[in-house]
């Protein structure tokens, strides 16, 4: 008899929530934002299935202004794991030149919320996974694991399903989908802890080193490119930095750190003075609107 | 390693649910600096005289409240030194019973709360009832705010001894009762001073200890089947959660329900290929031979489960839409997703009394004992044997809503079923079995208004739609069943009575019937509706006499004018205009397709 770990007993979830969508669900789609929950999400998809790969493809959003570094990792994944990746942006954007710097909000709205809505509808995908969790911030902790979208892609809050023991429901009508979060019972450090056991690959952002950065109203941002712009007397300079989450550079807080290995970013997190999100500036802004951007459609 | 712990907190609004969990861990040092920090201002800004408010941690759901935001399950992590731990904290309202039994389908342990004040009350009963119902074996009773009834030893034993009573015939392993304040953290994380007779542990210590293994009811290895993957031509894998037992390569297998036998020969934990695996493992297994597996089969080893179509269950009711004997949903148990019918409700389960009531249909969130019929055999075990293959959710085939979640208590067979010998097959079920409800159109009006064209085209329509149907008219009726009727006052009557007989007959059978007579009298008509009965529907043809007499289809008019014909409507007896009808008609100047669709709109709310 072998008793299952909390890490064992997430992970068997997970890998539960993914078959259970690719056996019923009609087009999944998993999507990828090359972060660590990403990372994560993809090595149980990877797990759920072996020998097979995955049946059904990813999906990145990208908004262009990603780390270089992240779009790279994400190429020689897909090329490595022979997994389909799909990237999508929303070329209306493109054209117009949106960018985080002149167009705020509006600039993760069109990029961000409307470049996923638009990803859905043109593959016609019917599910689409997640890797948000519910110890992120509040309005995800009372969202389902299986939860559903009209064909506006906005979430109802008040007319969840219930969701009983592994009994997900996942029937909908024709123009509706459904966003699957299989590591919605996952927190930080379990995801620290997971990428260890596992030796999952992680995008080296995550990691303490060198890098040329600017100090913003608190904010640590890397100069990730020459499309950087800066205020006046900002000028880079090269300090200890790492990412606890990966998103737009010009959007992404660092801190300040030393912690260049799992170990140490480990040991770093079980000590975490503050709770992740407030690494995020987008998310600093908008947190009180998150589920109002929930119920737009935005993931 | 640690484990981890699932546990629900409920009780009613105001107990001090939120508070006492967010004590809990502030007290434990279980929070995040920012959080702490977050708290202790936010608490200076409140009006508690600068006391910290613990229910800040976790009432997420406050600035929701304010929003108009639904209060759901929230759920909440947090690590200690030899366990993780997951909190589902539930909604007190009574109206979100469902979110609360979502939150205790979670969980494997409940921390129900009691107001001191108060004691044991309804939401009490309610809670307790549903955890123990959705499989939770554990359950500790928080009584909190001691400290307003000066910590007194009575009160706490008076509620304990009420909690157990109410237990009683509820399946928990374990009944413990804590003594606590959230507020002043009594007994939360270390025993008090002020309860010195509580010779029991601090909450935080007895979630950190309880044993929650589900210990195996039953012998022997059970795998529902989520999907057969098949990559290549070499590789044909049955991936699942084993849901008892263990294997082991070469072990015996043999598959439900296709009764099929073979030997396991690999077995994939994940990516690695392994000798053994266990319980709660996600699993791919090959077996030796090329046999019939597909999902929703379960394979088996040592272990003969249940298989069959009909069983008895405990259900809770979740929908807005009442449930009633004889519909059909979909039925999810294990992997399996299959057509059932509810058979009958036996009786509803009295929250307060337990009692069991008799029922004809059940209203959202009351429990009753069902039996349910699939239409095909499938495999399942009873709920206290296993959970996985014990517990079921029924959902609407049209709103996709999930309408009701139960647990199998035992297999029917259906000749010794006596629930099901004495129930008759019903209208309700044929009904169901067409997919539609019954209805009685009665079309009325003057010869020539209309009534046969648009009851022959209404009926083209609502066969298109998939709707079952018949037309009764003076071809089919007045040749037949009533040729022996001639057109005078009591044969016209007896012509529309035993018509309105064959309505009832047809409705009973779960058809939709177009009726189109002249129907002139009001009183017949009413006759014909008390005996249909809520099926009728009276649409009143109301084209003119004028437009009616210059159409004369069948050349009718012109022969009653002459005097050939006697009693003809409108010209020798009268028409009785109807006084209600439910939908009127005038056919002079629409179009067919114009009248049918205005009808069809009518009609949209009842089919
Ligand atoms: N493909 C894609 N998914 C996104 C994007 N933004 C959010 N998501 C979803 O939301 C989740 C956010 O988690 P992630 O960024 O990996 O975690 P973090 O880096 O630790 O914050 C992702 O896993 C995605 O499922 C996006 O721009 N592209």
């Amino acid at each position: 008899m072998s008793n299952l770990t909390h890490l064992d007993q997430l992970e068997a979830e997970a890998i539960y929530i993914i078959r259970e969508v690719a056996a019923e669900c009609e087009r999944p789609v998993m999507l990828y934002s090359i972060g660590k929950d990403s990372s994560v999400m993809m090595h149980l998809a990877m797990k759920a299935f072996y020998p097979e790969i995955p049946p059904f493809p990813f999906l990145h959003v990208d908004t262009t202004w990603k780390f270089s570094e992240m779009i790279k990792f994400r190429d020689r994944k897909a090329k490595e794991l022979g997994i389909q990746m799909i990237s999508y942006t929303n070329p209306e954007g493109l054209k117009n030149n949106i960018n985080p710097f002149d167009h705020g909000a509006g600039y993760t709205d069109i990029m961000k919320t409307d470049a996923l809505k638009q990803a859905l509808d043109k593959y016609q995908f019917t599910a689409a996974f997640g890797g948000a969790r519910r110890d992120e911030e509040k309005s995800r902790a009372k969202e389902r694991i299986f939860s559903f979208r009209n064909s506006q892609h906005a979430w109802d809050p008040k007319n969840q399903r219930p969701e009983m023991w592994k009994l997900y429901n996942s029937k909908i009508n024709k123009g509706e989908s459904i966003r699957v979060f299989p590591i919605s019972n996952w927190t930080e450090k379990d995801i620290w802890q997971y990428i260890k056991r596992e030796n999952i690959e992680i995008v080296s952002l995550y990691f303490a080193k060198e890098r040329p950065v600017v100090e913003r109203d608190g904010n640590i941002i890397l100069v990730d490119d020459d499309r950087m712009r800066f205020l006046p007397g900002e000028k880079p300079m090269m300090k200890m930095v790492r990412f606890r989450t990966l998103g737009c550079y010009p959007l992404t807080g660092g801190t300040y750190s030393s912690a260049d290995t799992l170990d140490a970013i480990i040991e770093e997190t079980l000590g975490a003075v503050a709770s992740e999100r407030t690494s995020r500036v987008i998310d600093q802004e908008a947190a009180a609107s998150m589920e109002r951007r929930k119920r737009e459609g935005y993931f | 390693m640690k484990d981890l712990l699932k546990f629900l907190t409920c009780g009613s609004v105001d107990d001090g649910k939120s508070t006492l969990i967010g004590h809990m861990l502030y007290d434990a040092k279980l929070i995040f600096a920012d959080q702490k920090q977050a708290l202790e201002l936010d608490s200076q800004v409140g009006s508690n005289d600068g006391k910290i408010d613990y229910s800040l941690l976790l009432d997420g759901l406050m600035a929701e409240r304010e929003q108009g935001i639904t209060i759901d399950v929230a759920y909440r992590y947090f690590t200690s030194d030899n366990r993780s731990f997951i909190v589902a904290d539930s909604p007190g309202h009574e109206q979100y019973t469902r979110n609360m039994a979502v939150g205790a389908a979670f969980a494997d342990l409940a921390v129900i709360l009691v107001d001191a004040t108060k004691g044991v009350i309804q939401q009490t009963k309610r809670h307790s009832r549903i955890c123990s119902l959705m499989g939770i074996r554990h359950a500790v009773l928080a009584i909190n705010k001691m400290d307003l009834v000066d910590y007194d030893e009575n009160i706490y034993h008076n509620i304990h001894s009420d909690f157990k009573a109410l237990c009683e015939d509820l399946h928990f392993d374990t009944v413990y009762s804590i003594p606590v304040s959230a507020t002043e953290g009594d007994n939360l994380t270390h025993l008090s001073v002020n309860t010195p007779w509580y010779k029991g542990q601090p909450l935080l210590s007895f979630l950190e200890n309880i044993d929650v293994s589900k210990y195996q009811k039953i012998d022997g290895f059970l795998l529902p089947v989520q999907r057969v993957s098949r990559p290549n031509r070499t590789f044909r894998g049955f991936q699942g959660e084993i849901a008892s037992g263990s294997i082991k390569i070469g072990d015996p297998i043999t598959v439900y329900p296709e009764n099929e036998t073979s030997k396991v020969k690999s077995i994939l934990l994940g990516d690695k290929n392994v000798e053994e695996a266990f319980l709660g493992q996600p699993v791919t297994v090959q077996l030796e031979d090329e046999i019939d597996v597909s999902r929703g089969s379960v394979l088996a080893s040592g272990r003969v489960p249940l298989v069959a179509d009909l069983f008895t269950s405990t259900l809770l009711w979740m929908d807005n839409e009442r449930l009633v004997e004889g519909r059909s949903y979909h039925l999810k148990i294990g992997t399996k997703t299959i057509n059932a019918t509810i058979m009958d409700i036996k009786y509803r389960i009295d929250i307060h009394t337990s009692d069991h009531i008799p029922a004809e249909y059940l209203e959202k969130n009351e429990i009753a004992s069902v039996d349910i019929a699939t239409t095909d055999r499938i495999v399942f075990e009873k709920f206290e044997d296993n959970e996985a293959l014990g517990g079921f959710i029924l959902i609407d085939k049209v709103s996709n809503m999930t309408s009701a979640c139960g647990v199998v208590e035992h297999a029917l067979r259906r000749s010794d079923n006596v629930s099901f010998e004495k129930m008759d097959v019903t209208k309700e079920i044929r009904a169901e079995k067409k997919g539609q409800k019954p209805i009685a159109l009665w079309f009325t009006g003057l010869s020539s208004a209309g009534k046969s064209t648009l009851a022959n085209a209404l009926e083209k329509k609502l066969v298109s739609l998939g709707k079952h149907t018949m037309v009764l008219d003076g071809n089919n009726i007045r040749k037949g069943l009533n040729h022996d009727l001639g057109f005078d006052e009591p044969d016209r009557i007896e012509n529309i009575r035993r018509v309105a007989e064959v309505v009832k007959l047809m409705n009973d059978a779960g058809l939709i019937t177009i009726s189109a007579f002249i129907s002139p009298y009001e009183s017949d008509r009413i006759t014909a509706h008390e005996i249909i009965g809520e099926e009728f529907v009276e649409i009143y043809v109301s084209t003119p006499l004028e437009v009616c007499e210059a159409r004369d289809v069948r050349g009718l008019y012109k022969k009653a004018r002459n005097g050939e014909i006697p009693n003809f409507t409108g010209v020798s007896s009268p028409y009785e205009v109807p006084k209600n009808p439910d939908f009127v008609i005038d056919t002079s100047n629409s179009s067919v397709d114009d009248s049918i669709s205005q009808i069809m709109k009518y009609l949209d709310q009842y089919l």
